[in-house]
């Protein structure tokens, strides 16, 4: 039973990477109706460009906003600069290009910084939690900001002007553009979100799993899981995806005899497509109701 | 009388034949398979430079500066060596396209030090059907040393992992006989090679030693449920058999929960910059490894004579490398070790030479070896490398004790 | 007002490229250009060597992939991240059989079309409720999920485990003066071309268009009778059957299987190879095989340290120039020459 415990707890904080990671993909989708691939990797360069900052000398709370400023820019940068041509283009030519700025980040990165391990600091300390075995402070302090940042974006979106802006121009951008939203800019503005809210989550999965390029590629598939099991539609969905998916995965591994440990992934991704059949818009999902 | 039989011509005949005899015989001296001329050795290499295995790619580049170094000096006989590294990617279908550009597009005289488990797995095959050399390949997997009547053309270099598997079951057997083994292995060809090895070690006690296992995907974000529940099994030696990034973590996990097992590392992941720094120094103090390798960033090997060499090519060829990066160590190992067997073949430089010389390596010592540490091969004994030492992580360096540790294990 | 769906319609996700109507008009350059890519592909082996033509034959394996997963994502509008799945089950069970059952490879490929017709009906069925992403979410699951079953060890038996399985390659007809590169690559070329006309006439009959009304518009083509369910699930099972009898070829192509070779990277090569050649125009799965092969090459050549990098900046050239792949660009040059 104490196992089952610790292996809970061990869920919810694997699980606070996963819903880190599920929140910016919704983000994004909200603001862009598409899902990106590359998400993960931009995440991932963000994080370095805050490690080569606290190797120039920064400290850790000014390299951290700073990250968060040039990964705004940068997201701004890739909607309007990389994405603008192919507006028109069809959906499928879109994912194609996120993959490859995935295949650009991920090889500039190594480049740049090589494909060795390194450290990076936690602004929460890694001893225990209180002396408790069971949870680090790092892992607590994970699971607060992600939901503070959730807390945050359900007022952005609620009660600011801006945010309703970009719900309307992700919803129907066409009667937004009728009211005089400004489409476009809303769209940029997303994308910046998305690329801060990924920074963020990046700076707090590096002290857990380890800074190098590959880092994000198995967490990108573990946030997509928990965005889709909570509904692309809702962030909070998103995050209580994450926790599940930490969860059940934890669980699933340790108790299923013989191929638990070998099939993590795949058990945690076949609930979600078992999840998925049954309600397809997501545990918290709004159904979408398609007129004719 | 008989004087009478000599005729002149009989004379000039003789030495006719003589010269011609010396001529040939001079001329058999050199023989060159593709590859080789008088004034070059193409020499191929399949490295992982992208994808999942990316960190092993700095042994590529490694082991194109040493080449480079070697030219500069003049090269080997006479002969520069004109090195080509292809990426594969870590993918076995890239990898055999590689192979088959090196040996059919490019003609190499061999493939040298080709990295990867499935990899090498894809090629081996078309390799001995083609006759040319695999040589040691980058990996410990003990399947391409072990059968030279079939594989004769393939050979590894570093430890085997079953090897390597065995001396931990010895030491563990000596050392810790009444033990609670808990094994956290990675779930592919290199994790189930060392585990067998230290299942076979242990023998019959293997079964009784050995209370929980838990394996781990190199898609796992993190090992923390593993190592959880290898505490909760009541686990009081943990063995750790970790690729480098996982190793960290491990390290790093074990710290936090306060549990202190007799902590055993596999070598593969036994490097101070790669490991042991990212996870936290003090973490890791007191687990145990083995390793066959000096330690450039020890600073007890700082003023060691023998590394002088070694120092001095990495401050002219490579002065932006990592030194605590073991991998540096292991390119510049295996580079001299091969290097040996293009000196031996001398001006014969045919791929079943090549092989001959590789399987004639008779007490090489190379500067980054530890002391009493030599490769030695017959042609039944493809074995290297057999050989790895103790040693104890003190929070700053590795501390090698005990004696020099062989394995009689051969599959 | 009608909700928009925040989940595209299959119609919308899918890029509805018009049916390349001048295409079809132009029926005549569609026959000389088909007579001059024969001629050219027969005379392939003659000219390269050995190296060469087994690059080529990977190109052809590559396209008849694209051109299963076309048929599914192109023709019918099902969007699919996990083809990989399907080729590594082609591969593995022509592999089996021939390792363990010394199963002839000729027979292995109508024997890998099935298995994966089967699966992929199968899988197809429950991903009828699936729309768009979510679709594309669950073909990534499966993509992810097969490296990890392929090395699950109550399969071992089978499948060789993380080792994998190595295939004696075969030899040519002993009337036939080829060496074995050559006869595979004309192998595969008469394979590629039988599977390529075969899907073409389904594209163009009643099968076909009933796919495409699926695809364009769900709701009317139900009123029209057509059971979606049927079509959707049988379009599944035969993209899967393409794809598998590619991964067929593939194994007996590099003699090897092993889980590592059917990762998620390949389907993504499959998605980038269908776009790059033109969603739902068929004879793009050359163009999609070509550049999946040959493009990684010439990016390492470029520069060893940023290949991917330089690939990814090549792909994005490549939709810059042509949004919808080569069949856009043919499609462009030809309306310059009726102009």
């Amino acid at each position: 039973m104490e196992l089952l415990g610790q292996q809970v707890l061990a869920g919810i904080a694997t699980g606070a990477i996963y819903a880190c990671m599920a929140l910016a993909v919704v983000m994004i989708y909200q603001a862009i109706d598409h899902l990106n691939f590359a998400q993960g990797e931009m995440a991932m360069f963000s994080t370095f460009i805050a490690y080569q900052l606290m190797l120039w000398g920064f400290p850790y709370g000014i390299a951290f906003l700073l990250t968060i400023v040039i990964s705004f820019a940068g997201g701004v940068f890739i909607d309007r600069v990389i994405f603008k041509p192919i507006h028109d283009a069809p959906i499928l030519s879109h994912v194609v290009v996120f993959i490859a700025l995935l295949a650009i980040l991920n090889s500039a990165a190594g480049f740049i910084w090589d494909f060795t391990v390194k450290s990076f600091p936690s602004p929460f300390g890694s001893s225990p939690l209180f002396g408790s075995s069971l949870i680090s402070a790092h892992q607590a302090g994970m699971v607060c900001v992600t939901l503070l940042l959730l807390l945050f974006l359900f007022f952005f979106f609620r009660y600011t002007r801006i945010g309703l802006s970009m719900r309307a121009a992700a919803a129907n951008p066409a009667s937004a553009r009728l009211v005089g939203v400004r489409v476009g800019w809303m769209n940029a503005l997303g994308w910046g979100m998305a690329a801060a809210i990924g920074a963020i989550a990046g700076i707090l999965i590096a002290p857990v799993v380890f800074l190098e390029p590959n880092m994000m590629i198995s967490i990108l598939l573990y946030g997509f899981a928990g965005a889709v099991l909570g509904g692309l539609t809702s962030p909070a969905g998103a995050v209580i995806g994450g926790f599940t998916v930490g969860v059940v995965e934890n669980l699933a591994g340790t108790f299923i005899p013989v191929v638990g440990g070998e099939l993590k992934l795949p058990i945690a991704l076949m609930l979600i497509v078992a999840v998925l059949v049954f309600k397809p818009s997501g545990l918290m999902g709004r159904t979408v109701v398609q007129r004719v | 009388m008989l004087s009478h039989k000599i005729s002149r011509r009989g004379v000039a005949l003789g030495i006719v034949a003589a010269g011609t005899f010396a001529a040939s015989a001079a001329m058999a001296q050199k023989k060159y398979g593709s590859g080789a001329t008088d004034t070059e050795i193409k020499l191929g290499n399949i490295m992982p430079y992208s994808g999942p295995a990316s960190a092993y790619g700095i042994i590529g580049q490694v082991e194109a500066a040493y080449f480079k170094m070697i030219n500069d000096q003049g090269g080997i006989n006479g002969r520069k060596i004109n090195f080509i590294s292809y990426d594969d990617g870590y993918s076995p279908p890239k990898a055999v396209e590689q192979a088959r550009k090196l040996v059919e597009s490019d003609e190499v005289l061999f493939i040298f030090n080709p990295l990867g488990t499935p990899t090498n797995s894809a090629t081996m095959k078309y390799m001995n059907a083609k006759k040319v050399p695999q040589l040691f390949v980058a990996t410990g997997a003990t399947k391409f040393s072990e059968d030279p009547k079939t594989n004769h053309w393939t050979m590894g270099w570093q430890p085997s992992y079953q090897t390597e598997g065995h001396i931990y079951a010895k030491y563990i057997l000596t050392n810790h006989p009444n033990a609670k083994i808990g094994v956290l292995y990675q779930n592919d060809d290199y994790g189930k090679d060392v585990y067998k090895g230290l299942k076979d070690g242990l023998g019959d006690k293997a079964k009784t030693m050995i209370v929980a296992d838990a394996p781990y995907e190199v898609s796992d974000p993190t090992i923390d449920s593993q190592i959880l529940k290898l505490k909760a099994s009541g686990v009081d030696l943990f063995m750790d058999i970790t690729t480098p990034k996982f190793a960290a973590q491990a390290i790093t996990k074990v710290a936090e929960i306060g549990w202190k097992p007799t902590h055993i590392l596999n070598n593969v992941s036994a490097s101070v910059g790669s490991v042991f720094k990212p996870a936290g120094l003090e973490n890791g103090i007191g687990v145990l490894s083995t390793g066959y390798l000096k330690d450039p960033s020890d600073p007890k090997t700082k003023d060691d004579p023998t590394l002088k060499d070694f120092f001095a090519f990495l401050d002219k060829y490579m002065p932006d490398a990592d030194r605590s990066n073991l991998n540096l160590a292991y390119g510049y190992g295996v580079t001299q070790t091969v290097v040996q067997v293009l000196k031996q073949c001398g001006d014969e430089l045919t791929r079943e030479n090549v092989m001959k010389q590789a399987a004639n390596l008779k007490n090489f010592r190379s500067a980054v070896f530890l002391e009493g540490i030599t490769a030695n091969t017959t042609p039944n004994d493809y074995f290297v490398l057999e050989q790895l030492q103790m040693m104890k992580f003190t929070g700053q360096s590795w501390d090698f004790f005990g004696p020099i540790l062989s394995s009689e294990a051969k599959s | 007002m009608a909700e928009t769906t925040l989940a595209p319609t299959a119609g919308e996700a899918v890029a509805t490229a018009e049916m390349p109507r001048s295409l079809r008009r132009g029926g005549r350059i569609a026959l000389i250009s088909g007579i001059v890519f024969l001629v050219v592909a027969i005379s392939i082996p003659l000219f390269f060597r050995n190296f060469v033509v087994f690059q080529f034959t990977q190109m052809l394996v590559y396209a008849i992939a694209i051109l299963g997963l076309n048929l599914l994502t192109g023709i019918n509008g099902q969007f699919s991240l996990g083809h990989s799945a399907f080729y590594a089950l082609g591969a593995y069970t022509a592999a089996i059989l021939m390792d363990q059952y010394s199963v002839n490879y000729i027979w292995t490929l109508p024997a890998a079309g099935v298995v994966c017709f089967i699966a992929g009906f199968l899988f197809g069925l429950p991903a009828l409720r699936l729309e768009g992403i979510y679709l594309a979410l669950a073909t990534f699951a499966l993509a992810i999920a097969t490296p990890q079953i392929l090395k699950l060890s109550p399969l071992e038996h089978w499948t060789g485990g993380v080792q994998g399985i190595v295939i004696v390659k075969p030899d040519p007809p002993s009337w036939l003066p080829l060496n074995q590169d050559q006869w595979l690559y004309y192998f595969t070329l008469a394979v590629a071309l039988i599977l390529y006309i075969l899907a073409r006439n389904l594209v163009k009959s009643r099968t076909g268009r009933a796919l495409m009304a699926i695809r364009d518009n769900p709701i009317a083509a139900r009123s029209m009778g057509i059971n979606l369910s049927l079509y959707k699930s049988l379009a599944f099972g035969t993209s899967a059957l393409y794809t598998g009898i590619a991964g067929a070829l593939g194994a007996i192509i590099v003699q090897f299987v092993a889980p590592d070779s059917f990762t998620l990277v390949l389907s993504i090569a499959f998605l980038v190879g269908l776009v790059v050649g033109g969603v739902g125009w068929l004879p793009g799965a050359i163009f999609g095989g070509a550049f999946v092969l040959f493009v990684p090459n010439i990016a390492e050549g470029v520069s060893k340290g940023l290949s991917g990098a330089v690939y990814g900046v090549i792909l994005i050239l490549l939709i810059y120039l042509m949004p919808t792949g080569a069949a856009g660009f043919v499609r462009a040059v030809l309306s310059r020459f009726k102009a």
